[in-house]
């Protein structure tokens, strides 16, 4: 049974621009603005800085540099390396070494300009080939395996080895980096923040600030778009006007430019995979070697559990008998890459499909019978890489019901026939699957907490750990508390996260938000319904079984014998404590990483997307003629916003590896920093026919609250679904002279470097 | 002063600095949040609000980035913002479809988006079930950047919002309270000042050229979808405008001496309109040219005079032998618009002079009798509102298999948008086979030395425009084969 497709908690106020963004927060007269001055080198050290004429700039009334911060200057999220601003080294173009404050940001970023910093300028280490060849990593290699790999390679009846690079993707968040911070009369500072992951917020402010942490409170009503870009990078922003607010006494706002934005804080890291295959003439995998090198920029930040989630997805929906994974942490003076919806896994996962694409070329199978005959078993063939066993597999399932509903076969063959009689016009189609499992690797982090209560007049008030970016997290939360406590969800004010209502929270990240402060708020709920329920057998001298709380109120004996404000009110007079807590967290779930084995994972959350596209041969430009999708959300709670999750997940990662490009120049300067030159999807760019499907009558195995599925990650891998069609097309272009070696992102220049690689063979 | 409505007050002012963008007067000045800045760039549509002009006593509805428009630019004009559009109590219909839908995620675009739906609905009158309404809705929504929802619940609420705005018996209030605000227009229209501050608006080429004299240090303004990027981007001050939006005499297009002469200052939605039906490219072209709420208020005369090399109108004029009227207080010369381009981003316009006309010979459009065969190839990462990697404009005629005349030129190849002079010498009197076309290689690479950039390699854009050729011959020798993406409907 499905839940409501209630409406996004603002969708009203979202149409009408009443809904208040940081940005957005009413101004007060002593109201003043930052802005950030960054390194014009990507490698060196500073040798002076001169300010003179920054702070003689119109409006300027205070600047800092890192002498300037009472506390700690490192704000790495797990390890350090992120020193709010340096004085000495220089890691990346655009790192921030100094701060100013004025009375409009205008003239804030106006004065930035006029800095005068002089450095000693060296090489910088720009690309993943040099690291990788230097082993110059942020964080030490980790290795995964199961059976040996490289005993089973040379006994294989055929093998194939082969290198591609996955471009990164800037999270393109519609509303950039804003923090506005407000000292109060103990010293301590209030933030409002567009910020996923608000308890590390308060932590590092505290730390900036060197105050406890009881004397910092962030809020985060709502995000305009995260993605992982607001997991740690939201942090920044925070301490800039925290620490301002507090040494001018005065309410500060720190906004990035989108230019800033784009330059300052990371993105999803770009990958160089390697990988030799061992399989038999049947397609099937006998053993696979991968190498996963990402670039993580020139800090750690969370690239340890990203490059971990890479290797924990390469293995996708499919078993390796043997199997060694290898995942690099590479260094380069470019900004520290972060957390990006999938979080590495689709990085690691387009690996996996790339063999699976490539043994089909070497032995002219379709690859979805390839992918089909390397699937994970029910009953055997079911341990992954880091021996976790698979249970209730249903991409089969999901698989086969999509090529029938797509009629994916049918289809194929049209498109072969296409191919031969058009000249410049080539079709291609593919369908992949996307298994990805769900829980933070960083077993801590999976508990989530919430807070209710229920006001004499029957209202109440939701506060949990989670934070809105748009994904219809609080709408869906308080669904779940209307259906256990029985209140009608338009009774239910789902409020402000804040880290004085719900401490010591998760980020919301990794796919978790309902998951975990769902099951918070379903506790709290059910405490209260407790709570509530004896207080009505007490009042009526009945049983409990007899009594029901429904949206109309308590139902005695199929009889509404009060309002929900004439219980809260009775509940009240007879003191009974109408606020509650909940927690919750994660069962079962455990990583020993030094022998890489365990269960990382609750469960997966499973899907599949079959794409067709059409290139042209001359110019390499390509279009989505017809996406189908059919995804696994369990039993969803709101399947609205669930289909909006997938299908705005698959578009995100059609910009990813189509269009969305990041280009460097030599010196370590990023050249697309801005809209103008970074291109995210577009309206055209959703193809004319567009099916999404959730998968009907399936319950979540695994405990979880209301036996849903967390589904806001693994929809971006469906579309590598387009990338493999792009490949299957671009074969076709080329009379199969050889599997072609596409990278990622296939803009058109890729698509046409890939054709014409291949034609002059 | 300045004088404009906003939403239903009127706003009159003399104070305003003339560098101040209509998103930064909202939100600041106003206190009106709704809109929001994304970008600042006029790359993402977050900012969008309506202006609404009088044109022939008829309210003409246009949706415009408002961080790169200047507040000047509302003079005479209502700006309708995300916050007035619903009636008290009721959601227009553009809000309305938009919640129905499931349009929005996290919000943040979604004002822009209410905005250009409303505007769609305002200047599209059939309901969404006819046919081409996927391409009508890409159009108005193309400079609307969503990252969350993926668009396909945007379409359905534009298509929803169409259906409910075009049912006969439906009238929004604008549309029930349009003589009123025909009148406020009217008698906004009636204030003859030429300022606010150092923003003038001129009325005639004449002021503007005295204008120019005075404060040569002045900025140009036409839509200002270029110039406000220096504002906004630069983080530079503009001390004085010089409008030319209210110079009726540069706002035209109009039939003369076998010619189309158009004025500097048309706006570039009005060129589409009129020139889609000259030339099924040039519309196609133009579709791709920004974005609606860029074409609202970029100018013909603009995306020439600021030189660009990634312009797309000078590859396609110059292809077309289009001519140039340049204009001063004491002169007027003519000159082809393939000499006025010198170097990146110089030209031979003079400090004392402005572009007052184009005109484009009427023989050099397929509209013509035994008009020319006319292509355009516009090489992009994205199809909606992106910059061309490189733009390939030719203007041929034909004579049994051969090329009896050439006109080619090239965006993104050079410096400046240049004319192809050894293409065309190589391909004049010869057939489109692949001997010439080997040829026609060597030719384009002595014609061009492109650079590298964020959107494309020097090898790519000498790659494509080689297999631009190759999509030319094929287009002309043999119409059934199909060569465009764009167009393949599967």
């Amino acid at each position: 049974m499905s839940g409501d497709s209630r409406a996004q908690d603002s969708a009203v106020k979202h149409v009408t621009g009443a809904a208040v963004y940081v940005d957005d927060i009413s101004r007060t007269s002593d109201q003043k603005y930052v802005a950030i001055g960054g390194s014009s080198i990507a490698c060196g050290q500073i040798e002076s800085i001169d300010l003179t004429d920054v702070l003689a700039s119109e409006g300027v009334t205070d600047i800092v540099t890192v002498d300037d911060i009472p506390g700690h200057c490192d704000i790495g999220p797990v390890f350090p390396g992120d020193p709010l601003m340096t004085s000495g080294a220089v890691d990346f173009m655009g790192q921030a070494i100094f701060a100013v404050l004025a009375d409009t940001a205008d003239n804030a970023r106006r004065a930035v300009l006029s800095a005068n910093i002089s450095y000693h300028e060296e090489t910088p280490l720009l690309d993943i080939q040099t690291a990788i060849e230097n082993k110059i990593y942020v964080r030490p290699p980790h290795r995964m395996q199961r059976g040996n790999a490289q005993d089973a390679l040379p006994d294989a009846q055929h093998r194939l080895a082969g290198v591609m690079t996955v471009g990164g993707q800037e999270h393109f968040y519609l509303e950039g980096q804003v923090a506005i911070a407000r000292c109060d009369e103990d010293g301590g500072v209030h933030v409002q923040s567009s910020n996923q992951n608000p308890t590390e917020a308060q932590k590092l402010v505290a730390e900036v600030l060197a105050i406890p942490m009881n004397a910092v409170v962030i809020e985060t009503r709502r995000m305009g778009g995260g993605f992982g870009g607001k997991e740690t990078h939201a942090n920044a922003s925070c301490c800039f006007a925290a620490l301002f607010a507090v040494r001018n006494r005065c309410t500060v706002v720190c906004r990035l430019s989108r230019r800033d934005d784009m330059i300052m804080t990371g993105k999803r890291h770009n990958f160089q995979n390697r990988y030799e295959a061992g399989y038999k003439s049947t397609g099937e995998i006998e053993a696979l070697c991968f190498e996963l090198a990402g670039q993580c920029g020139s800090s750690p930040d969370l690239s340890d559990a990203i490059v971990d989630r890479a290797m924990f997805h390469s293995d996708n929906a499919y078993y390796l008998p043997n199997v060694q994974i290898d995942g690099l942490r590479c260094k380069s003076n470019t900004v520290s890459n972060t957390a990006f919806r999938g979080f590495g896994g689709p990085q690691g996962m387009i690996a996996m499909e790339t063999v699976i694409d490539e043994i089909a070329f070497s032995l002219n199978l379709d690859p979805l019978d390839v992918r089909k005959r390397n699937f994970y078993g029910e009953t055997s063939r079911d341990v992954t890489p880091y021996h976790q066993q698979i249970t209730d597999f249903n991409v089969p399932a999901i698989v086969d019901q999509l090529e029938i509903d797509s009629d994916y076969r049918r289809r194929r063959e049209a498109i072969i026939a296409f191919n031969k009689s058009s000249a410049i016009l080539k079709k291609g189609i593919a369908l992949t699957p996307v298994k990805f499992g769900i829980s933070f690797t960083a077993t801590h982090l999976n508990q989530g907490g919430a807070l209710l209560h229920l006001y004499s007049d029957g209202t109440l008030h939701l506060n949990h750990g989670g934070t809105e970016m748009g994904q219809g997290l609080f709408i869906k939360v308080a669904q779940i508390v209307s259906a256990e406590l029985g209140l009608a969800v338009e009774r239910i004010k789902v409020s402000a996260t804040r880290t004085d209502k719900v401490p010591n929270t998760s980020p919301t990240a990794a796919s978790s938000g309902t998951d975990i402060n769902g099951m918070a708020a379903l506790r709290a709920a059910r405490e209260l319904k407790q709570r509530l329920l004896s207080h009505v057998t007490e009042t009526f001298d009945c049983a409990e079984s007899s009594v029901q709380l429904s949206a109309a109120g308590v139902v005695l004996n199929n009889k509404v014998v009060q309002t929900w404000s004439e219980l809260a009110h009775s509940a009240y007079m007879a003191r009974v404590p109408l606020s509650a807590t909940g927690y919750y967290k994660t069962p079962e779930i455990y990583y020993d990483r030094d022998n890489a084995r365990g269960k990382p994972f609750l469960y997966y959350a499973n899907g599949a997307a079959v794409s067709e596209v059409i290139i042209d041969t001359l110019t390499g430009e390509s279009k989505i003629l017809r996406a189908d999708i059919l995804h696994d959300v369990g039993q969803s709670i709101n399947p609205a916003i669930d289909i909006g999750q997938i299908e705005g997940g698959y578009i995100q990662g059609v910009g990813w590896l189509t269009n969305e490009e990041l280009v460097w120049d030599a010196g370590g300067r990023l050249l697309t920093d801005g809209p103008a030159t970074y291109k995210i999807p577009a309206i055209s760019d959703v193809p004319e026919q567009f099916n999404v499907a959730l998968l009907a009558d399936s319950p979540n195995a695994a405990d979880t609250v209301m036996r849903s599925k967390a589904v806001g990650e693994p929809p971006l891998m469906l579309a590598i679904s387009v990338w493999s069609a792009i490949r299957q097309a671009v074969a076709a272009a080329t009379d199969s002279v050889a599997f072609p070696q596409l990278n990622a992102p296939a803009t058109p220049e890729e698509i046409l470097r890939c054709l014409s690689a291949l034609k002059s063979r | 002063m300045l004088r404009f409505l906003l939403n239903d007050t009127l706003v009159e002012s003399d104070e305003l600095s003339p560098d101040l963008t209509v998103l930064s007067y909202l939100r600041d000045y106003q206190g009106l949040c709704g809109t929001k800045e994304g970008c600042g760039s006029g790359d993402c549509g977050a900012c969008t609000a309506v202006v609404v002009s009088l044109v022939n006593d008829k309210l003409c509805y246009r949706s415009i980035n408002t961080c790169i428009a200047f507040v000047g630019s509302l003079h005479g004009c209502q700006l309708l913002t995300v916050e007035h559009l619903a009636s008290p109590g009721k959601l227009h219909p553009a809000q309305q479809a938009m919640v129905d839908c499931h349009g929005s995620q996290c919000g943040f675009c979604t004002p822009g988006i209410v905005m250009s739906i409303f505007a769609l609905t305002k200047n599209h009158t059939r309901p969404a079930a006819a046919s081409g309404q996927r391409d009508v809705i890409d159009q108005a929504l193309g400079g609307n950047l969503c990252r969350c929802t993926g668009y396909r619940p945007i379409v359905d609420a534009a298509r929803m919002a169409l259906d409910a705005c075009c049912s006969s018996s439906y009238r929004d209030t604008f549309s029930a309270e349009a003589a009123a605000t025909i009148a406020q227009l009217k008698s906004l229209q009636s204030d003859d000042s030429t300022a606010h501050g150092a923003f003038y608006r001129p009325r005639s080429i004449a002021a503007v050229c005295e204008l120019r004299a005075q404060y040569p240090d002045a900025s140009i303004l036409a839509g200002g979808t270029d110039l406000a990027l220096l504002v906004t981007q630069r983080h530079r001050k503009l001390k004085q405008i010089i409008s030319l939006q209210h110079v009726e005499e540069l706002n035209y297009c109009t039939e003369r001496d076998a010619h189309w002469c158009i004025g500097a200052a048309y706006p570039l939605a009005d060129f589409q309109q009129h020139f889609e039906a000259q030339c099924v490219d040039i519309g196609a072209l133009l579709k791709r040219f920004g974005s609606t709420q860029v074409r609202n208020r970029g100018t013909v005369g603009g995306n020439i005079a600021n030189a660009s090399p990634i312009g797309d109108l000078p590859p396609l004029l110059i292809a077309l032998r289009a001519q140039l009227v340049l204009q001063s207080s004491v002169e007027q010369r003519v000159i082809a618009i393939e000499d006025y381009f010198i170097d990146y981003r110089k030209t031979v316009l003079r400090a004392d002079e402005i572009l007052v006309e184009i005109r484009i010979p009427q023989s050099s459009l397929p509209a013509a009798a035994d008009g020319p065969i006319v292509k355009i190839y516009k090489i992009s990462k994205r199809l909606d509102d992106d910059i061309s990697a490189a733009l390939a404009v030719f203007q041929l005629t034909m004579k049994g298999a051969e090329v009896s005349s050439l006109s080619a030129a090239f965006g993104g190849m050079a410096a400046v948008p240049k004319r192809a002079v050894a293409l065309e010498q190589v391909l004049t009197g010869k057939p489109l086979d692949e001997a010439v076309l080997a040829l026609a290689d060597a030719a384009l690479e002595a014609d061009f030395k492109p650079i590298s950039d964020a959107r494309a390699s020097e090898w790519y854009r000498l790659q494509v425009c080689k297999n631009l050729l190759r999509r030319l011959a094929v287009e002309v020798n043999d119409s059934r084969t199909a060569t465009r993406v764009i167009d393949y409907v599967g």
